[in-house]
């Protein structure tokens, strides 16, 4: 049990039906936090006019990435659900660029994960989106309701 | 009064115009989800029909977050657009999603309110619910720039 949780996120991700369906992949895990990445696609446009990829995705891959950032600070697998995400779109994302999310969850309790991630092309330092969660994290027991931990 | 009456007037010719089925077809990310929309008179409900790719947790299993929040987004930008005719699509500046219940794979349904509409501002609430609407799955804030 030496190897860091991190080492499944990318069969985690290939696994989940929605980020496999968006191409959505995982990019490594560092200091700096979760890093997921998802390449431009024609389908995902959410305005024909500019070719911009749709707010929605960009939410999607923040979510999903800010709920990594909970495991990768437990070092484990309970299960996460999110309480709450807030959003911020500071510019359209590239069309035709790769998009990345890099999240990290700068605290953790019994029962609570914060966490806050950017999207970006090339550097946070120029991030599309920033978002701030807070995620549940729940005791993976086997008699946990219907959650087949 | 004659300005309500003129504004019942843009409403009614905003409405007339609206054509439920026109508004996201120019959207590849909407038909992406597969959103629909429904038009009873003024009352707008945004419809997603489950399908497996939505789901993000196949253990338990339950809709993805991110499909639910864009969802949602999507719901709130078809009824500004049913409120006003705008050149351009409106662009949300933020988004705040709580997340009450887990999204079963499932139909979803999702109605808005536009709290209020600016010349450069609107700010909408949604509201997204499965089996009962008095028990929505998750709830949405949002500011919009409208240009």
């Amino acid at each position: 049990m030496t190897q860091p949780f991190s080492d499944m996120f990318g069969t985690i991700i290939d696994n989940t039906p929605y980020m496999k369906a968006i191409g959505a992949y995982f990019a490594g895990a560092s200091d700096d936090g979760v890093t997921m990445a998802l390449p431009w696609r024609e389908d995902l446009v959410g305005d024909p006019e500019t070719h911009v990829i749709a707010s929605g995705v960009v939410t999607a891959l923040l979510d999903n990435c800010c709920g990594m950032a909970v495991w990768d600070k437990i070092n484990a697998f309970k299960p996460v659900a999110t309480l709450d995400l807030r959003i911020d779109y500071m510019r359209p994302a590239l069309p035709g660029h790769e998009l990345k999310v890099t999240a990290k969850c700068y605290k953790l309790t019994r029962s609570i994960g914060f966490v806050r991630a950017f999207a970006y092309e090339t550097t946070v330092e120029d991030p599309v989106a920033a978002a701030q969660g807070a995620f549940i994290v729940t005791a993976a027991k086997p008699d946990a309701g219907d959650v087949k931990a | 009064m004659i300005e309500k009456v003129m504004a019942d007037t843009r409403s009614q010719q905003a409405q007339a115009k609206f054509d439920p089925d026109a508004v996201l077809k120019d959207i590849p990310f909407a038909s992406f989800l597969g959103v629909r929309l429904e038009l009873a008179g003024d009352e707008l409900t945004a419809h997603l029909p489950f399908v497996p790719h939505l789901i993000g947790n196949p253990m338990i299993p339950a809709l993805h977050g991110g499909v639910i929040g864009a969802f949602m987004e999507i719901t709130a930008m078809a009824q500004l657009k049913l409120h006003g005719n705008f050149d351009h699509i409106p662009k949300p500046i933020d988004v705040n999603v709580q997340y009450l219940r887990s999204g079963k794979p499932l139909d979803t349904y999702g109605r808005a309110i536009v709290k209020r509409i600016g010349r450069t501002i609107s700010s909408v609430e949604v509201s997204a619910w499965q089996e009962t609407r008095q028990s929505p799955i998750a709830t949405l804030q949002a500011h919009f720039l409208m240009d």
